[in-house]
């Protein structure tokens, strides 16, 4: 699996500079236009766009019923979208309760929602994580300083086709008075991951 | 062409182990789960990744429970798969108890 993925000098990195070559040869592209197109969405793609919609989830209970029935539709009620890549990508936002914990996996790569999270953390993509967190989270979010309840059950999501996935953490206690922005800066990235409580 | 499985239909991720690229885990291989939900259509990666024709099909997220993937854990794992990649779980028990009688 990750012989495929190793060194920059080859593999799809090799191979992605070479096309990079060839259409700027051709004409089809100008000099640097790929790195302003990567630039400009990765100025937009930030965790702190996963925690609006939390703080607004939490706030708005509207708002989450939307959230967590059809994302994509929810998310431009706060100027965000899927979009920006390729295609438009399918979000689907799992819901922590009381009784349930979600995380989230890409086993078969990295797959992860980086328009509102951002790029994804390395840990996020090592062997060790991908292959682990699946057969035995409890004992992953342990090793993250996360000891859940066991009496929470855990639902893990792997990603490995073509839809996204976020968590919705739970409300901490103690936040009744406070408004959107400050709510959203209690949210993690990690808590969007699921190997953190919020 | 209509999907084949609805939510809650039992479903049994194929055996294959292709020579090329797919998007089925391999830990999910021969497992039974449920079906939790219709994740649309997209073209079979199986196919596109090689560069062939590849109609989109529908993609279904299934449930599995850790027991049935691994032996062992108490808890759920969901994959999102292709429907090549599934088999009526229900139908296949059928025709294991015709062959057994």
């Amino acid at each position: 699996m990750s012989a495929d993925h190793a060194g920059p000098s080859q593999g799809p990195a090799a191979r992605l500079r070479r096309l990079e070559g060839l259409l700027e040869q051709r004409g089809l592209i100008d000099a640097g236009q790929l790195d302003r197109a990567l630039g400009a969405f990765l100025a937009r793609a930030s965790p702190a766009n996963g925690a609006r919609l939390v703080a607004r989830a939490w706030l708005d209970d509207g708002f989450r019923q939307r959230l967590l029935a059809d994302a994509n539709a929810a998310l431009p009620e706060l100027g965000l979208s899927m979009g920006g890549g390729l295609q438009e990508q399918q979000l689907r936002v799992v819901q922590n309760t009381a009784d349930s914990h979600n995380v989230i996996v890409c086993t078969l790569c990295s797959c992860y929602p980086l328009a509102l999270l951002g790029p994804s953390p390395t840990w996020y993509k090592s062997e060790a994580y991908r292959s682990r967190v699946v057969r035995d989270p409890r004992s992953v979010l342990r090793e993250f300083g996360f000891e859940l309840d066991p009496r929470v059950a855990i639902s893990v999501w792997d990603a490995s086709a073509e839809a996204r996935y976020m968590v919705l953490p739970r409300r901490p206690a103690g936040t009744d008075g406070l408004g959107e922005p400050e709510l959203a800066a209690l949210v993690t990235r990690n808590g969007l991951i699921g190997v953190a409580p919020v | 062409m209509a999907e084949l499985f609805r939510v809650g239909d039992r479903v049994r991720a194929t055996r294959v182990d292709p020579p090329h690229h797919t998007r089925l885990p391999r830990y999910a291989r021969g497992a039974v789960g449920t079906v939790t939900g219709l994740l649309g259509r997209h073209p079979l990666p199986d196919r596109s990744a090689r560069g062939l024709a590849a109609e989109p099909e529908p993609v279904y997220a299934v449930s599995f429970a850790a027991g049935d993937l691994f032996g062992e854990g108490d808890h759920t794992v969901t994959i999102d798969l292709w429907e090549s990649y599934l088999r009526p779980a229900a139908a296949e028990s059928r025709a294991k108890g015709r062959s057994s009688e």
